[in-house]
């Protein structure tokens, strides 16, 4: 049995109930299949949540059984610490970007702004202001008066958010609403998000595929899998310290070990990876025999070490180098794996080595995380 | 604005050619279609056929006063013409001509010509009222003067239950002869009516369909076609089956206790048939656009009004229904406009009080033989149309601009 030593400490405990909490949240369309398994997260009142997984990971589904247009097959939603349950879409009070828009192409922007502050019976004058308040927070002042078939991509999506927006909503849902724009685009739009979302401190709960988007954008990410939380974390940690293999191959670049349990010693244990011994930082609860992956960064790992320096240190056959302007990225073949990886800064004099060399690599043991074995996930039936 | 810049026009010829490819379809829409049609309105305004028999009469008639009766000189040439398309084995279509005009004279304009001696005993006026005394009416020689007109318009007012008087004056005809107008306006309403009902059941139907997961659409989709593979008159024959006294519909409401037995609904021969089975044969028009317009709005425009707080009533009055328009619009003119056209439904299921304006003008193409006055009401229904499909396309025309 393999669990988790977390890493991250538990947020700080607060008199406030989470603004969205799911709790055991599964769901399946057809009976049979779980496109999402028991889902635990919370989302804090002023946050910017992503959720990050390959396609048909379950993240739509997420964000649909959120917005209450997707039943729950069990366990239960919260907003505020109150099950939602038995809450209609149009009683939640949630904002949404749909990744298709959905502006309604029949009405001018300005009606599509105003359409849920009409419905909520606000008077006139008050909604014109804060129309005009919501078009110049997406600076889109002066086209209240086009049509969603008028604007450039970009323009549509800004309406979507302002649209989004325009009724004060406490939760704000964003599903793959860059997906469709250049990269370009993409990077003005996602700095635009963040802007907003500091300027109004709403909770945002915002879906992708693309994790360099969800690292620049968020607060914390939740990774997930064939419909299961891998893990969520600020980015920062996502990236130093994975606590799943999945996440350590999904996030950034890693090279990634197999190998069995041999020695466990305190937090540090030795794996066995072909003929050799390596020893990582114990992430995962394990015991001797185990099959573990070991994961470690590129830019972790020196060439040619002082000799007796580094616990981990091995020889390489290098295979080629790679210039990438200000590092160079090293292939070689180590421990029995090929297409093993190292970044090293391109500084003068650095380890004078050449193509086809047998070279000599090492790591710390901190710096190499044993990780589980990343095969299907337990309960799945190998 | 800015014009174009011209393009080099290139070679003409193969251009020429191409458009060669298309000269069968032209002739063929030419040969069956524009032809017939101009042929039609000709007729309802040119009838030649008196005029070609009886000219020296009429000619005699031009400076007539139409208050005493016409001179010895019109009797003589009326008897020496009458005599001629006798010969000529014209006198049947004269009669049937001037008795369009006024109905009786057929008899009497076929039975003078018969009777006619070679000469006149006394004079010609004697003689043809002695044949028939209608000669003696100043009404008979109006009806002979009207019939006699080679450009009329007398087809247009019979088709809009209308007379001349003798003096030139328009007006309606007498209370028991106006039967047009009433069809027209049964025709009108008969055709709102199952424009309406077509609506009503095609909407939720298209709705449901545009919006069922693909398979099950493919399904219903073809269900709602497959009317389109059976022949028009088994589809109509088998509404009789089903609607008649003793069919299955009313066995069904007996069987039940809804009917009593003595009691059986009249639901064919009658409007409510005429209804029931257009409905049903013009429902696939409505479905078809409409399904088609519905399938372009995703799924995720009514979540996303649902989710900006709009009621479900709300989402679909604001959201749904405007951007079905253009589909409820041409469901309903091609509904409407068939239905306004509509003959072989009627005509089997209609009975006397379901039958329309087409059935009038099968009646006069196939019976009565009064091809004028068909082609008058043909003109009229093509008329009111056109009217219609140009309003359609003002208001549908105006709508698309402003969405562009
Ligand atoms: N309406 C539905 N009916 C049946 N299965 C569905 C439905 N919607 C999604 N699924 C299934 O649920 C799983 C999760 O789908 P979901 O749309 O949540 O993925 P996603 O993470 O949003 O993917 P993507 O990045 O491609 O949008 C998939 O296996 C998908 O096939
Ligand atoms: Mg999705």
């Amino acid at each position: 049995m393999v669990r988790y030593l977390s890493m991250m400490p538990n947020p700080a405990p607060s008199r406030h109930p989470p603004h969205v909490e799911f709790g055991g949240v599964s769901k399946s369309y057809d009976g049979r299949v779980l496109a999402v398994r028991d889902l635990n997260l919370a989302v804090r009142r002023g946050e910017f949540l992503s959720l990050l997984g390959p396609s048909g990971s379950g993240k739509t589904t997420i964000l649909m059984m959120l917005a209450g247009f997707e039943t729950l097959t069990s366990g239960a939603i919260r907003i505020d610490g109150r099950s939602v349950h038995a809450l209609p879409p149009r009683r939640r009070g949630i904002g949404m970007v749909f990744q298709d828009y959905a502006l309604f192409p029949h009405m001018t922007v300005a009606k599509n702004l105003s359409f849920p502050l009409e419905v909520r019976g606000i008077d006139p004058a008050r909604q014109s202001e804060l129309v005009d308040r919501a078009l110049a927070l997406v600076r889109l002042e002066g086209f209240g008066g086009r049509r969603p078939g008028q604007l450039s991509g970009g323009q549509r999506q800004r309406v979507a958010i302002a649209r989004a927006l325009v009724f004060e909503p406490e939760l704000v849902l964003m599903d793959e609403p860059l997906g469709a724009l250049d990269r370009h685009l993409r990077e003005e739009m996602q700095y635009e998000i963040r802007r907003i979302h500091r300027t109004l401190g709403v909770t945002i709960v915002y879906v992708t595929h693309d994790q360099q988007e969800a690292m620049v954008m968020s607060d914390r990410i939740a990774v997930l899998r064939d419909g299961m939380l891998e893990q969520a974390a600020p980015p920062e940690a996502l990236y130093e310290e994975p606590e799943r293999s999945f996440v350590a191959r999904f996030i950034g670049e890693n090279n990634r070990l197999h190998g069995r349990v041999a020695k466990i010693r305190d937090e540090l244990c030795e794996v066995r990876v072909g003929d050799e011994t390596v020893t990582g930082l114990r992430v995962v609860e394990c015991s001797e025999g185990d099959r573990v992956t070991l994961s470690i960064r590129p830019e972790r790992v020196e060439i040619q070490p002082e000799a007796g320096r580094y616990t981990n240190d091995f020889e390489a056959h290098l295979e080629q180098i790679t210039f990438v302007g200000d590092h160079l990225r090293l292939r070689m073949e180590t421990c029995g794996r090929e297409g093993f990886i190292a970044k090293i800064p391109n500084v003068l004099g650095q380890g004078r080595v050449l193509e086809g060399d047998r070279i000599r690599v090492g790591w710390t043991p901190t710096d190499c995380r044993v990780l589980d074995h990343g095969g299907p996930r337990e309960g799945e039936g190998e | 604005m800015s014009k174009a810049p011209k393009l080099a026009t290139g070679d003409w010829r193969p251009r020429l050619r191409a458009a060669g490819l298309t000269l069968p379809l032209l002739a063929f829409v030419a040969a069956t279609f524009a032809a017939p049609l101009a042929t039609m309105l000709v007729r309802s305004v040119h009838d030649p056929v008196v005029a070609d028999a009886l000219p020296a009469t009429l000619a005699a008639l031009e400076d007539w006063d139409g208050l005493s009766l016409p001179g010895e000189e019109a009797f003589a040439a009326a008897a020496r013409e009458l005599a001629r398309a006798r010969d000529e084995r014209t006198l049947g279509r004269v009669a049937g001509r001037v008795n369009r005009v006024r109905s009786g004279l057929r008899s009497v304009v076929a039975v003078t010509g018969r009777r006619l001696p070679d000469g006149p005993a006394g004079s010609w006026r004697a003689t043809l009222t002695a044949i028939d005394p209608a000669w003696a009416e100043v009404e008979s020689w109006h009806a002979l003067r009207t019939a006699g007109e080679r450009f009329t318009a007398r087809h247009y007012l019979a088709a809009l239950d209308l007379r001349r008087l003798p003096d030139g004056s328009v007006v309606r005809q007498e209370a028991d002869r106006r039967i047009h107008l009433r069809l027209f306006a049964r025709t009108l309403w008969v055709s709102l009516g199952v424009t309406f009902l077509c609506l009503l059941l095609g909407y939720p139907l298209a709705h449901h369909i545009a919006h069922a997961p693909s398979r099950r659409a493919g399904a219903l989709l073809a269900l709602v076609l497959v009317p389109f593979w059976t022949s028009l008159l088994v589809r109509t024959t088998s509404w009789i089956v089903l609607l008649q006294g003793q069919g299955v519909v009313n066995d069904l409401l007996v069987g039940i206790g809804l009917v009593p037995d003595d009691g059986r609904l009249a639901l064919v021969y009658n409007m409510t048939g005429t209804f029931i089975a257009m409905t049903h044969v013009l429902l696939p028009f409505m479905v078809l656009p409409l399904y088609s317009v519905m399938r372009a709005i995703p799924r995720s425009h009514m979540n996303a009004a649902t989710s900006l707080g709009a009621s479900a009533p709300q989402a679909f009055a604001r959201v749904y229904w405007p951007q079905t328009l253009p589909g409820v619009g041409a469901g309903c003119l091609l509904v409407f406009i068939l239905a306004i056209g509509y003959y072989i439904t009627p005509a089997l299921v209609g009975g006397s009080s379901g039958q329309l304006i087409s059935n009038m003008v099968a009646y006069h193409m196939q019976t009565s033989l009064n091809w004028g006055l068909a082609a008058a009401l043909s003109a009229i229904i093509l008329a009111c149309v056109l009217g219609l499909y140009l309003l359609y396309d003002r208001v549908a025309g105006a709508e698309r601009a402003s969405l562009a």
